[in-house]
């Protein structure tokens, strides 16, 4: 396929995209959220200031909620909005609109929540107390196993054990355009407009609070300024607390467009991790056993947490092979923000331990981390944790020359020997090289794809173009353009002449939620399938030409003398997702084929520390991944440059405070991301091993660089650091104050 | 946006080389004006706290954040914001994948007009670095980088302006 441009690129450029703040609505209210300021408790009492003339005001509690006050998803735990009790610091409580912004700000400062607080769980990794347990004996969320073979036996026959314990934080998504969203009413449908990923999630929630059917509610996706996973469930609340304003104000439009500081403070963020390795190895180096445990923090309600664990477990093993797997998982309750989907879901923060951990083992038993996973990584043949054999449509993808492509673009070997030298002589400056090996199973986890029962449609227009028709999300990734690229090759058209239509649940069928890494290979694919069927369609009426005959230029034509011959009706097909041959799995024991395929990467980081302040800096980073067919070559590159630098960030950089519960640092001054110059050019190579199920032959490509960059930075710290200084990172974010506590603990242990 | 508690003051400045004039409240932001009184929506409210570089737009040629600046401040001066940014000069930017989701864009745009157009800040700040004012969370910068590199150098070649 020919390189193509950004479909929208144009109208980005030049500020002529319209994202929902940007659209002026006639009559608009503007709506606000009144929040709980305690992280748990009874509400007690909710005061409004008599000084304000409430009357103007548009005001929405829990009693307004037509339907059952609960937000639509797995498990139906979280409020629309509080009624009796909150869980969390900026729970919403009560909502107002006005049209004037400045009141409304003043009427919502109005507003006080009484709350009478009960203890609260403020550290997850702490055994709740008896008057902390909120769910279940111990607020366990979700605990899930997988098991092979017999990793105690290993453990006692192994030549070496090596243990360690790995922590990530929370982070933030920083979508650069804040949630967003309005809501009105046409006749009797209630219609949502907005910033998000996933239409048919919103859908959903508001059929289930406000007690409709899909007939009396439409969700249209507006331009959405970024998403990577926040803007997948949280979309649903503003859709709900929009729509819940504007049916109380008769059905005029409402707006709700939070601010950065409300949009960190109260959404969702990566879910916090503990992950305890023990390890065995045998005396060539070779993984025979491996237990993992791995605890994450789920803040105050379900959510996505049981789903954010299951790809987190998973994953936790790496893309090694080892005969004797224990993985054991939990996701817990506690009194934060819940933890929501951020880009890679769960499977960043396992690999994370994964990878510090196989340097740390690799340096335990003298032997190179190179060589160490050479030895260990998977070959075709050989079989998962789950007991999945990686070979035939999984299988393909040679993981040890994959590794040296990415040593070979990050010049390991020359910048570790330059490292060594320049850190006998340089007098503050330490220079090391890291290296990490991950793996992204791409699409729902085991038979989440059948469950979904995706589906798209592709119609002919009247001038003969095609449109396609899919509920997957444009947020930046490039959805529209790939898709219009895909469609294109399978009609035998020019992309200019496909039509990616703006998912409107009234107009799209739904293809499934824009996540997971899976809408050009999952929805790609059936874009092709629909794509054929309509051809076979218009081919066997009468065109002459004979099913499947028709390409390019006879399609058209096809397409344009149906439209002549019933006017009005359109030409269209529909396909449905069906899952590839042969691949199975076991949800309730967590064996089989997780994924039909996976992405595979490798990562080498070049990193400086600056011993004065302890701050680390990345010169080079250099990422291979095999994500099958690249369909763009900008817009792929650019998934692997974006994932990386805010995997960076998140290595080194970003840092979610809490005081009580609340965040602190809930602004872009002090939460930092990583700007133009903290970060080094990201070099990328890409290795094409095509998937036959994807679309265009293609994996997932959202996921797979948020994986391996922590992790690559991390050992190079502990590389720069570990000969001299004795300092070994095994948290992030590595910011220089915790770096600066590492090595004065060092120090102080080496009596220096 | 109402000004119900401020006298409502007269401004007069250049917005995009053409005068112009408005009635606001002494205290509102020129992102404001732009956004809801003028209906220039490029400018974008990232933050609004002069961290993230969405909303900046030139003001008499260099890079302002107008969420930080109040419309009266702008009296007698030039504004120009993305709405007069010719689109056929973004080739370079468009060509490199410097936007992704487009939150970012318009002011990473601003910002590297102002470069492309001060050729003589590049002697002393790397492109990066003349950048680090607009934080953008998709592309990871090197698509923004690289088309800036070409749309300078292109400039160079033709010699002239855009
Ligand atoms: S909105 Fe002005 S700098 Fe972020
Ligand atoms: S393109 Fe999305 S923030 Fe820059």
């Amino acid at each position: 396929m020919l390189p193509m441009h950004r479909l929208e690129g144009l109208a980005k450029l030049t500020g002529a995209e319209r994202y929902l703040d940007d659209e002026p609505i006639p009559g608009c209210l503007w709506g606000m959220t009144v929040r709980s300021p305690v992280s748990r408790g009874r509400i007690t009492a909710v005061k409004f200031d008599p000084a304000i003339d409430w009357s103007s005001f548009i005001v929405v509690d829990h009693r307004d909620i037509p339907g059952p006050n609960e937000t639509y998803l797995i498990e139906n735990d979280q409020p629309v909005l509080a009624a009796g009790c909150v869980r969390h610091v900026h729970e919403p409580v009560v909502l107002i609109a006005h049209e004037d912004r400045r009141l409304l700000r003043r009427a919502v400062a109005g507003v006080k929540v009484e709350v009478d607080p009960e203890p609260p769980v403020l550290d997850y990794r702490v055994p709740p107390r008896a008057e902390q347990v909120q769910r279940g004996s111990d607020n366990t969320i979700k605990s899930l196993r997988i098991a092979k073979g017999d990793v105690e036996r290993a453990l006692a026959s192994a030549a070496r054990v090596i243990e360690g314990e790995y922590q990530t934080g929370a982070q933030e998504h920083i979508y650069i355009e804040p949630n967003a969203m309005a809501a009105w009413v046409e006749g009797d449908v209630v219609v949502v407009r907005g910033s998000m990923q996933c239409p048919y999630y919103v859908l959903n929630a508001l059929k289930h609070a406000l007690g409709r059917d899909e007939r009396r509610v439409r969700v249209i996706q507006a331009p959405t300024g970024g998403g990577f996973g926040g803007k997948e469930d949280y979309p649903s609340t503003l859709a709900m607390h929009a729509a819940l304003l504007s049916l109380k104000a008769g059905g005029r439009p409402v707006k709700i467009v939070y601010d950065r500081d409300e949009d960190m403070a109260a959404t969702t963020k990566r879910h916090p991790s503990r992950v305890r390795h023990t390890t065995g190895v045998d005396a060539d180096g070779r993984l025979t056993a491996m237990k993992i445990d791995v605890l994450l923090d789920g803040g105050a309600y379900v959510t996505l947490s049981p789903v954010v664990l299951s790809r987190g477990i998973i994953h936790a093993c790496g893309p090694y092979f080892c005969p004797n797997v224990l993985v054991e998982g939990r996701v817990v309750l506690s009194n934060s923000v819940p933890y929501g989907a951020f880009r890679g879901f769960g499977a960043p923060q396992t690999q994370f331990a994964c990878e510090r951990h196989m340097d740390r083992v690799a340096g335990a038993i003298g032997m190179d981390p190179v060589a160490f996973r050479k030895l260990n990584l998977l070959r075709d043949g050989q079989t998962t944790a789950t007991g999945q054999t990686i070979g035939g449509i999984s299988g393909g993808t040679d993981r040890v020359a994959l590794l040296d492509r990415a040593l070979k673009l990050g010049a390991w070997e020359e910048r570790r020997e330059e490292a060594a030298a320049f850190n006998l002589t340089h007098p503050y400056l330490r220079r090391g090289v890291g290296v990490s090996c991950v793996w992204h199973g791409a699409g729902f986890t085991g038979n989440g794809e059948v469950y979904l029962d995706s589906k798209v449609q592709v119609a002919g227009l009247a001038d003969g173009r095609i449109e396609v028709r899919a509920a997957s999300t444009e947020m930046g990734q490039g959805t529209s353009t790939v898709f219009a690229q895909i469609a294109a090759a399978a009609a035998g058209y020019d992309a200019g002449e496909i039509v990616v239509a703006t998912p409107d649940t009234a107009v799209v069928p739904n293809s499934g939620p824009t996540v997971a890494s899976r809408t050009v290979m999952v929805v790609g694919r059936l874009i092709e399938k629909a794509c054929g069927e309509l051809k076979q369609k218009l081919g066997t009426r009468g065109s002459g030409l004979g099913v499947g005959g028709l390409n390019g230029d006879s399609l058209r034509r096809a397409i344009v003398e149906w439209h002549a011959r019933n006017p009005g009706r359109e030409p269209a097909a529909t396909a449905t997702f069906e899952p590839p041959p042969g691949v199975k799995f076991d949800d309730e024991r967590y064996v089989g084929d997780a994924y039909a395929t996976y992405a595979w990467g490798a990562c080498v980081a070049h990193v400086e520390v600056d011993l004065r302040t302890c701050a680390a800096r990345v010169l080079d980073f250099a990422s291979v991944q095999d994500i099958g067919r690249v369909i763009n070559p900008v817009l792929a590159k650019g998934q692997v440059q974006g994932g990386v630098v805010q995997a960076i960030g998140w290595a080194l950089l970003e840092e979610c405070r809490f005081r009580d519960g609340a965040m602190v640092n809930n602004q872009l001054t002090n939460y930092i991301i990583p700007t133009a110059d903290d970060v080094p050019p990201i070099e990328v190579e890409f290795v094409e091993v095509p998937y036959a199920h994807g679309g265009g032959g293609a994996k997932g490509v959202g996921e797979l660089p948020m994986d391996g960059p922590a992790p690559a930075v991390l050992n190079a710290i502990a590389d720069a650091m570990g000969r001299e200084v004795g300092a070994d990172p095994m948290t992030i974010p590595m910011t220089p104050e915790r770096l600066m506590t590492l090595v004065e603990a060092a120090e102080g242990a080496h009596g220096v | 946006m109402a000004c119900e508690d401020g006298r409502a003051m007269e401004v007069r400045l250049t917005l995009n080389g053409k005068p112009v004039r408005v009635e606001v409240d002494p205290r509102e932001r020129l992102l404001d004006t732009l956004r809801y009184r003028l209906g220039l929506t490029g400018s974008k409210e990232g933050c609004g706290e002069g961290e993230c570089g969405a909303c900046t737009v030139l003001m008499d040629g260099v890079p302002a954040n107008s969420c930080l600046v109040l419309t009266a401040q702008c009296r007698g001066r030039s504004v120009r914001t993305i709405e007069s940014v010719d689109a056929k000069a973004l080739g370079p930017m468009l060509a490199s994948g410097a936007t992704q989701c487009g939150a970012c864009t318009p002011g990473v745009v601003m910002t590297a007009l102002w470069v492309k157009e001060n050729p003589g800040l590049r002697d002393s700040h790397t492109l990066r670095e003349l950048m680090a004012g607009n934080l953008c969370r998709c592309t990871g910068y090197d698509g923004i980088i690289d088309g800036l590199h070409a749309w300078v150098e292109s400039d160079a070649r033709s010699g002239g302006a855009a």
